[in-house]
């Protein structure tokens, strides 16, 4: 695992819930712009550290099989 | 024998238009009897569950599906359209039932061959239902399960060569009006543009990293025939420098009633002699035209190229040759603040491959809505809470008259520190110096 996503990885292991706006991840590189913060969030969904969730209009990244599942989605 | 009573559906069939229950039994039926002997891979009587569900939705008065999930098709982050439901006992064949929208080709062309094929993938990995067009301009095929959605990309991917169209927090299936492939009035190439855009926008659309969707749509004339202004973050509509081409004849012909106005569009009663003092000159907005019996004029200048009078009198009146688009911006559907139509950024643009100028505004707009706009906000929203003034300074535009909507509320003059010789630090002594305590 590289540098930026450790960096990643950590920010998403040291907070409570399991799911993330691309915004979020734009603190844990300041002054890096969002097509780069982009390339590393792509890369980590390509080698399946990361995973997209979608609610059909918004998109979330999250840790792969972190959270709920599935049909789980939405349960308390 | 249906597998649920649906007496509350039953009722969506009984008035005089055509009713979707209709069309979800006939399917029902359809896969039940499966005269094609197709080998469907998902349970065969889902369309049954779906009316059954929607039956007890309509019961309980609210929904009994649940939205969003981890499903998709590898590396895209859009496309696929997580659907549960929440009686998976009550009905097995719909506990799953996600949707994949499919981008669809520019302008809705399709030859039977494609659309067959199309059918077929679907009867045989979903639900046999489809929206053939959803809302958002794509082919939208409804219900299917998780185990079928690589399957179903790869035989779009490899078979059909289709690609899955957007979703999310992406750049959306971009979308067109006819164009210029049929449509005179066009003043642009409205699916070459498109094309164009969703090529060199692959990334965007398929990995999301915008704060919430975006939307291009590209109109080819004022008429809007796919909404742009109403419903893209980023509208093209065509637009013209130069005068509306007049042809006196046939302004005379319309007159003695030789060409139909409307082209014929209004002819199901009598409607009477066309009257063109009422039927144009009097009802153009800006009351630009004038007719003297023999010969009509229009004063260029004024026309705010509403298109009423080139509708109603095509073969007499064409769109300039001077043609290119108005670039607006900011249109969205009312989650939040209200509907809000898109502003005119750029009165004209030349549209023209390789639409660097046109890129290159995007991009701009991109980079600075994505650092600044907040999570789940669209691009017309993010506007309205930094000002329109800030999008021109981002894009690199002068105001311009027609950026202002109304004048201003505040009396003051803001400057910008670049804009004030010296900046705004001073000298403190040589001030004192001047100006005693």
């Amino acid at each position: 695992m590289t540098e930026d996503q450790q960096k990643v990885v950590d920010f998403i292991t040291g907070r409570s819930k399991t799911k993330f706006y691309f915004n979020d991840f734009l603190e844990v590189f300041p002054g890096r712009g969002p097509r780069e913060v982009k390339k590393v969030l792509t890369g980590m969904v390509q080698e399946e550290i990361l995973e997209f969730w979608s609610s059909g209009s918004t998109t979330m990244y999250g840790l792969k099989g972190a959270g709920k599942q599935g049909a789980a989605e939405g349960e308390v | 024998m249906a597998k649920h009573p649906t007496p509350k559906l039953d009722e969506l069939e009984s008035g005089p238009w055509p009713s979707f229950v209709s069309d979800v039994k006939q399917e029902a039926a359809n896969r039940l009897e499966n005269p094609g002997k197709i080998e469907h891979q998902i349970p065969p009587d889902c369309p049954e569950d779906l009316l059954g569900v929607l039956e007890l939705s309509y019961k309980d008065g609210e929904t009994h599906w649940k939205h969003g999930g981890i499903v998709g098709v590898f590396g895209y982050g859009g496309g696929v359209i997580g659907r549960y439901c929440d009686q998976p006992e009550q009905f097995p064949a719909v506990a799953q039932f996600h949707t994949v929208r499919v981008n669809q080709p520019a302008a809705k062309y399709y030859n039977t061959k494609y659309l067959r094929a199309l059918c077929d993938l679907w009867d045989k990995r979903g639900s046999g239902l489809t929206n053939m067009h959803g809302s958002t301009g794509d082919i939208v095929l409804l219900g299917t399960q998780t185990p079928q959605l690589e399957e179903i990309f790869f035989e779009l991917t490899h078979e059909m060569d289709s690609d899955l169209g957007g979703s999310g927090s992406n750049l959306r299936t971009p979308e067109c009006c006819l164009g210029t492939s049929r449509c005179e009035f066009s003043c642009f190439d409205t699916q070459d543009i498109c094309r164009e855009l969703t090529m060199a926008y692959q990334d965007e659309l398929h990995r999301p990293a915008f704060p919430y969707k975006f939307k291009f749509k590209f109109d080819g004339c004022p008429n809007g025939c796919v909404a742009a202004i109403a419903r893209a973050d980023f509208s093209l509509i065509g637009t013209w420098k130069d005068d509306i081409r007049i042809d006196q004849s046939a302004v005379a012909a319309y007159v003695g009633g030789e060409f139909p106005p409307n082209a014929g569009a209004h002819s199901g009663r009598d409607w009477g002699k066309f009257d063109l003092q009422k039927e144009v000159v009097e009802r153009c907005p800006s009351r630009c035209m004038a007719y003297d019996g023999a010969k009509l004029r229009i004063d260029n200048r004024e026309c705010t190229r509403c298109m009423h009078c080139i509708n109603v009198m095509p073969r007499a009146l064409r769109i300039g040759l001077e043609s290119g688009a108005s670039v607006f911006v900011g249109a969205k559907a009312p989650v939040l603040d209200g509907a809000q139509m898109g502003s005119l950024l750029l009165p004209f643009v030349e549209v023209k491959p390789p639409y660097t100028e046109v890129k290159e505004i995007i991009e701009k707009i991109w980079d600075w809505w994505m650092e600044e706009g907040k999570n789940r906000e669209r691009l017309g929203e993010t506007i309205r809470r930094l000002s329109f003034q800030r999008l021109l300074d981002v894009v690199g535009l002068s105001p311009q008259a027609v950026h202002v909507r109304e004048p201003r509320h505040n009396p003051y003059m803001f400057f910008k520190e670049e804009e004030v010789p010296g900046g705004f630090e001073r000298d403190l002594q040589a001030h004192r110096a001047r100006h005693k305590r």
